[in-house]
């Protein structure tokens, strides 16, 4: 890793030689009163003054709905169309929060767990993530309590810090990184020893993790799931704009001899996820779903992929339509 | 505020009911509380910031089985569970309401009627936000119309937080959820989007009570309240309902009568 300084105007040409380069870029953009990840070509159109994205960036490795293959019957014959990972283009993903940027190691833990996501992995490797150090946070926030921090590089390609001139502390982390930084190299110099942690939002731990899996270890049968969820609505909101939720469901597009085979977002907070054909469902209830997106992300991950499955970036908390906040229910557990 | 805890603790104690549905304080303004104990209804809140549609839990059978329970309503509660009677999803017998007018005083009502006119005192009106929406909205043209709605619904993610947050969408299979035959593409995209809120427009047109909770639940800020909203401004006049007010008489794509003035009909 090197760290180097990037000043405003060297920003703006390296952007623009990234634009150049004909790399697709997305970025968080205000519109419609929110802001989220667009695409851009220049860095004016990117917002400013916004504690976080509505939703996460996790829809550039993990499209909405994505075609895993098409076919067609001729003749009596099936003609089949893979997904062609040399479809992807190389993409950069601009300012994406450390949280975010720290939920790509849970992401493709999942999708790789047993055998390679070819889809996954075929936007992963092409995607160079800059991410931008966090200056302000809210009172959702709490990267801190879970591995993570405002200025925590898991994940990231390269960091930026914002300092008051405009310019910026370059942490060029990965080989990648450095590849992007190539494409303008005059733009970085030498570092000028600037206090990384100053420009940064100082956010205390929330709860310990340890306290936290040590109680849900014993925790399965506890009275707890039910009491807060109760006035839970079983929606998909909250794994929606979850940086690290990876359910999907797969569906099928046919039209007369042909067809695509598509692999779209799902929720295990919805009550059809678990129904099985028979009409057996195994979580039944509410409770039994909120129990399952806690353990998932707290205890089954940790245990099983070495990596928690949540980022502490708080977008499940402002999304949930019930004020499920999970920031007081993970402590409310800790303290238990 | 006060008067309505007192009534909630002492209807937990005496055993007339074994919930009170009401609000407690949430994060960031009161939330839905579930009350079990005359000792937790200290926690119990009802003032004008409270917004959620208690409505939508009245009829999960889940969590309030069969006892006799009690729900602190504010208005466009209220409304919904007229809907909800009009639509025979609720027992008067399980069911009480407490609600306070904006006066401070409490009533206590047991039945459609009772609750009916409670709600005849209040007239539906837009707030700020629905007044400016859409008179941008009636300004436009048909072209306009289609390309402001096909924006909003094309950012659309199918998380169903609109659906869950509604009071009337208790169907336990929804038809998004059909598959054989699958009316409807499960995944988001811009048509598929469509299809998703073109059924569900026209599955709460005539229903809908304008609450509000759709919209607010949406977590890409899609003003999908609205569009049933407005859908029933415009059929209230033409049907003789009084908007946000449901009425025996049945909803007015779903029922029929002889006395219609439409000709075609007969
Ligand atoms: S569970 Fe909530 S806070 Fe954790 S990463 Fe997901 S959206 Fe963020
Ligand atoms: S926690 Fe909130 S966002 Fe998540 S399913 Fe429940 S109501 Fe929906
Ligand atoms: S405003 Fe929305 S949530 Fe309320 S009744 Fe109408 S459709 Fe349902
Ligand atoms: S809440 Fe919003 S994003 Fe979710 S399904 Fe409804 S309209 Fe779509």
């Amino acid at each position: 890793m090197e760290t180097k300084y990037i000043s405003k105007e060297g920003l703006g040409r390296w952007f623009d030689a990234i634009v150049a380069s004909e790399k697709r870029i997305y970025a968080p953009v205000k519109s419609r009163g929110q802001v989220d990840f667009k695409q851009v070509k220049s860095l004016s159109e990117v917002a400013d003054e916004y504690i976080q994205t509505t939703q996460s960036i996790k829809a550039a490795v993990f499209p909405k709905a994505e075609i895993l293959f098409s076919y067609e019957k001729v003749n009596g014959k099936v003609n089949l169309t893979d997904f062609d990972p040399n479809s992807v283009p190389e993409t950069v993903l601009w300012k994406v929060h450390p949280c975010d940027a720290a939920g790509f190691r849970p992401l493709s833990a999942i999708f790789n767990w047993d055998s390679a996501d070819k889809l996954h992995n075929a936007h992963l490797s092409r995607t160079t993530i800059v991410s931008y150090g966090c200056a302000i946070a809210d009172e959702s926030c709490f990267c801190t309590s879970v591995n993570g921090g405002p200025g925590n590089l898991n994940g990231s390609d390269l960091q930026l810090t914002m300092l008051p001139d405009g310019g910026a502390i370059a942490e060029i982390i990965t080989a990648r990184g450095e590849t992007l930084a190539s494409l303008c190299p005059d733009a970085f110099v030498a570092d000028r020893g600037d206090d990384k942690s100053a420009h940064l939002v100082d956010l205390p731990a929330r709860f310990s993790l340890e306290e936290v899996q040590s109680k849900l270890n014993k925790a399965f049968d506890s009275s707890v799931w039910k009491q807060q969820s109760e006035r839970c609505l079983g929606c998909g909101a909250c794994a929606f704009v979850c940086p690290t939720c990876a359910c999907f469901d797969i569906q099928e597009d046919v039209h007369g001899s042909k067809g695509r085979r598509i692999r779209c977002w799902d929720a295990c907070g919805f009550s059809l996820f678990t129904l099985h054909t028979s009409g057996h469902n195994p979580r039944e209830h509410q409770s039994q779903r909120w129990r399952q997106r806690i353990l998932h992300k707290f205890s089954y991950m940790p245990e099983r992929l070495n990596v928690v499955g949540c980022t502490g970036c708080g977008r499940c908390s402002r999304a949930c339509p019930v004020d499920m906040n999970i920031l007081e229910h993970i402590t409310s557990i800790a303290e238990q | 505020m006060e008067k309505l805890r007192e009534r909630a603790a002492a209807l937990l104690a005496d055993g007339t009911v074994s919930l009170v549905i009401g609000f407690e304080e949430g994060t960031k303004r009161p939330r839905p509380f579930f009350c079990r104990t005359s000792d937790q209804a200290s926690k119990l809140i009802f003032d004008s910031r409270c917004f959620h549609n208690l409505a939508v839990y009245v009829t999960k059978k889940e969590l309030v089985g069969k006892e006799p329970f009690a729900v602190t309503a504010p208005i466009a509660t209220l409304r919904s569970i007229l809907q909800l009677y009009v639509e025979n999803q609720l027992k008067e017998e399980q069911m009480l309401i407490l609600t306070a007018d904006p006066a401070g005083e409490l009533f206590e009502l047991r039945s459609f009627d009772e609750i009916s006119a409670y709600v005849a005192n209040f007239e539906l009106k837009r707030g700020e936000r629905e007044e400016e929406i859409l008179h941008k909205i009636e300004g436009m043209t048909r072209e306009e119309r289609w390309q402001f709605w096909l924006n909003e619904m094309s950012q659309c993610f199918k998380c169903y937080a609109c659906r869950s947050a509604c009071p009337l969408c208790y169907c336990t299979k929804c038809v998004v959820e059909v598959n054989r035959p699958q009316w409807i593409h499960p995944w988001p995209a811009p048509l598929a989007n469509m299809e998703w809120h073109i059924n569900r427009a026209m599955h709460m047109v005539g229903r809908c009570t304008a609450c509000g909770a759709c919209g607010e639940a949406c977590p890409v800020g899609i003003p999908i309240d609205l569009i049933t909203r407005k859908m029933m401004e415009d059929l209230a006049p033409e049907f003789g309902y009084i908007p946000g007010l449901p009425a025996r008489q049945g909803n007015a794509l779903s029922s029929w009568r002889l006395d219609d003035r439409e000709q075609f009909i007969r």
